[in-house]
């Protein structure tokens, strides 16, 4: 067993470290005060590459999804707006056309979402259809050699900024979750309709919306992977998602601790630096030791997913852990500060907006929990 | 053309703690960066050879350690990177790495432009640079903020040099060693391919044997320097700051510094 990073690893920790702190921290707490997207920061890191990195090296990435979960950590630890933008970009709208896509979608679409010249989305959730993915009414016909979808998703991350939207919608009612399938549908395709802009409670710079199919022509090819595969290719497409919102997750509370660290050494009280009193050094000493379990565990399930192992007990327990630590070190983050905590001068109230959306987002805590349990229980889904 | 940037492996915190006990750098548990000012030069390095074609080789001596820093620079952009490492190289001082760095240098068959950071962050000297082109008798122009124009051809440089009173513009011959400022550029990200490219290539590790070098005269045997004492300086107390209206402040200032018997 060997915890170090490989040199590829540490050089790109140093090189995400380095382009988080120059090009993506000076804007964080605009991008959270007036919502501004990230769409620069996202096409600059499509130019170093960085949006190919979970994928093989053909692909212009490192083939490595421990050095992805390395960049979402960088990136989050300064504006996690923009880290969910990339891991929604990477692990959910092109995860999938790398995993199913056909040699001729590959082409018209990949390389666009690779280099950052396309921004891409995974439209999951409908209105009714949230935790119950299974859920889906969004209805997808064959006529005349084209797809018809009709039914609508809601709380989609990068839908507005998106070229292409990769959605499921049931093409085969009777078959239950068999009869759900992914579909590639660009933006500008005929009957697709962007829906208003969600005011969201934190990652407030990153995009968020609803999106209409009004009887959406898409042609027959762009169908993702086999007719009726919808359901297992979601439960893999967020298997691998859940690892990059919990590298998000360690990212927010090393953010936590780093400012709580400064503080606690700058602010006086009673004569001395609070960090001086031990009720501050036990938040301290918690803080790192439930950051560092959280990281073990994003890197361990990140290992296990490279290897082609079983990773979804792993991946779900790194994402409930590292998201309820990132909630709670915002707590701790926002009580070492005190009432300046409190106050929107100091960043650590946009970390727990920010971070209590990781509890939510791609599996609710409880979704997790029925993950892990099922696991254990050994219960079969599909 | 071809570019040689010398670069060297520092710690990376400007507050680097020294041992009271045996006055050395205390380098645990710091993490070791590529000298902030060799980043400046690798930048120019790599623009030269984008505005002239060629190939930008690094070089460092050090040990084995220094290698991701070289592998870091390859995933700059640097097409080859060449580590010095020896036991025997151990305990150089400045006369001693220059001299060794130069003997590298004509290994890899020399360069028409040599560049390195204008000093290190950890020893500061500033000595190394000038060294190397004493060492290969070639002239050199140190802080360079600027460098104007190159022709190749003719084997002239005009560089722009930080002085004193302001800037200097200099005419010199190729091959030239330039030490670089800091304002010359704006360093650029490794990228993805770069790290994917240094893993490949990786970096070819020389010793003393490797190189045509008198044993005299490096390591500590070449190195006539001997460092007596180092101490850090003792930590500045916490300043005071003073409240009322600006008056009010002026008036105490004034009052404390002479009770300082700083003003009579």
């Amino acid at each position: 067993m060997d915890f170090s990073l490989s040199e590829e690893q540490e050089l790109l920790r140093r090189m995400v470290r380095s382009f988080a702190e120059k090009e993506v921290a000076p804007g964080a707490k605009d991008r959270d005060e007036k919502g501004e997207f990230p769409l620069e920061v996202i096409r600059k890191m499509g130019e170093l590459g960085l949006l190919a990195l979970p994928f093989p090296e053909e692909y212009g990435g490192m083939g490595d999804t421990i050095s992805y979960a390395i960049a979402v950590e960088e990136i989050a630890r300064v504006c996690a707006s923009t880290a969910i933008t990339y891991a929604a970009h990477v692990s959910l709208g092109t995860a999938p056309l790398y995993m199913f896509g056909t040699k001729e979608q590959k082409e018209k679409w990949l390389s666009k979402c690779l280099d950052g010249t396309m921004l891409a989305a995974y439209g999951l959730t409908e209105p009714d259809a949230g935790s119950d993915a299974g859920a889906t009414r969004t209805i997808a016909r064959l006529e005349d050699g084209e797809w018809i979808i009709s039914g609508c998703k809601c709380l989609i991350t990068n839908a507005s900024y998106a070229g292409i939207v990769v959605i499921t919608a049931l093409t085969d009612k009777e078959k239950g979750s068999h009869g759900i399938s992914s579909f590639i549908v660009p933006s500008d395709a005929p009957g697709f309709k962007l829906g208003s802009k969600y005011n969201k409670l934190g990652l407030r710079g990153s995009d968020t919306a609803e999106i209409f199919f009004d009887d959406c022509r898409i042609p027959q090819e762009y169908i993702l992977g086999a007719r009726g595969d919808g359901f297992k290719q979601f439960l893999q497409v967020l298997d691998g998602g859940r690892i990059s919102i919990a590298a998000l997750s360690v990212g927010i509370a090393q953010a936590c601790l780093e400012a709580s660290l400064k503080y606690s050494k700058e602010r006086f009280q009673f004569g001395k630096p609070i960090s001086k009193f031990q009720a501050i050094q036990f938040k301290l000493a918690d803080m790192a030791t439930k950051i560092e379990l959280s990281r073990l565990m994003v890197y361990k399930a990140a290992w296990l997913k490279d290897q082609g192992l079983p990773y979804t007990r792993e991946a779900a327990m790194a994402k409930l852990f590292a998201s309820e630590t990132a909630t709670w070190a915002a707590l701790e983050a926002i009580q070492i500060y005190g009432g300046f905590g409190y106050i929107k001068d100091y960043p650590v109230e946009r970390y727990l907006r920010d971070a209590k959306l990781m509890e939510i987002g791609e599996g609710t805590s409880e979704i997790q929990r029925i993950v892990i349990a099922r696991k254990l229980l050994g219960e079969v889904w599909v | 053309m071809r570019i040689i940037v010398c670069i060297k492996q520092v710690p990376a915190t400007n507050e680097v703690k020294i041992d009271p006990k045996t006055g050395t750098l205390i380098r645990e548990g710091i993490e070791s960066i590529i000298n902030p000012f060799d980043l400046f030069a690798l930048e120019e390095g790599l623009r030269l050879k984008e505005a002239h074609g060629g190939c930008v080789f690094v070089l460092s001596m050090g040990p084995l350690q220094a290698r991701i820093s070289l592998k870091e620079a390859m995933a700059m952009g640097a097409d080859t990177a060449v580590l010095l490492s020896d036991r025997a190289f151990a305990g150089s001082d400045t006369l001693a790495t220059s001299y060794t760095l130069a003997a590298g240098i004509k290994k890899l068959g020399g360069a028409d432009i040599i560049l390195c950071g204008k000093q290190s962050t950890d020893g500061e000297t500033g000595q190394v640079g000038p060294g190397i082109a004493a060492q290969l008798d070639i002239p050199h122009i140190t802080c360079v903020t600027k460098i104007i124009k190159v022709d190749h051809a003719k084997k002239r440089i005009v560089v722009e040099r930080e002085v004193e009173e302001g800037y200097e513009e200099i005419l010199t011959t190729l091959p030239v060693l330039l030490t670089v400022e800091k304002e010359i550029n704006r360093p650029r990200f490794l990228t993805v391919k770069g790290i994917m490219r240094a893993k490949k290539t990786g970096v070819v590790v020389w010793t003393a044997s490797d190189l045509e070098i008198d044993p005299s005269r490096i390591g500590l045997s070449g190195s006539p320097t001997e460092i007596v004492k180092v101490f850090s300086l003792p930590r500045q107390k916490r300043g005071i700051i003073f409240s009322g209206t600006p008056e009010e402040q002026v008036e105490t200032l004034v009052s404390k510094l002479k009770e300082a018997g700083y003003l009579f």
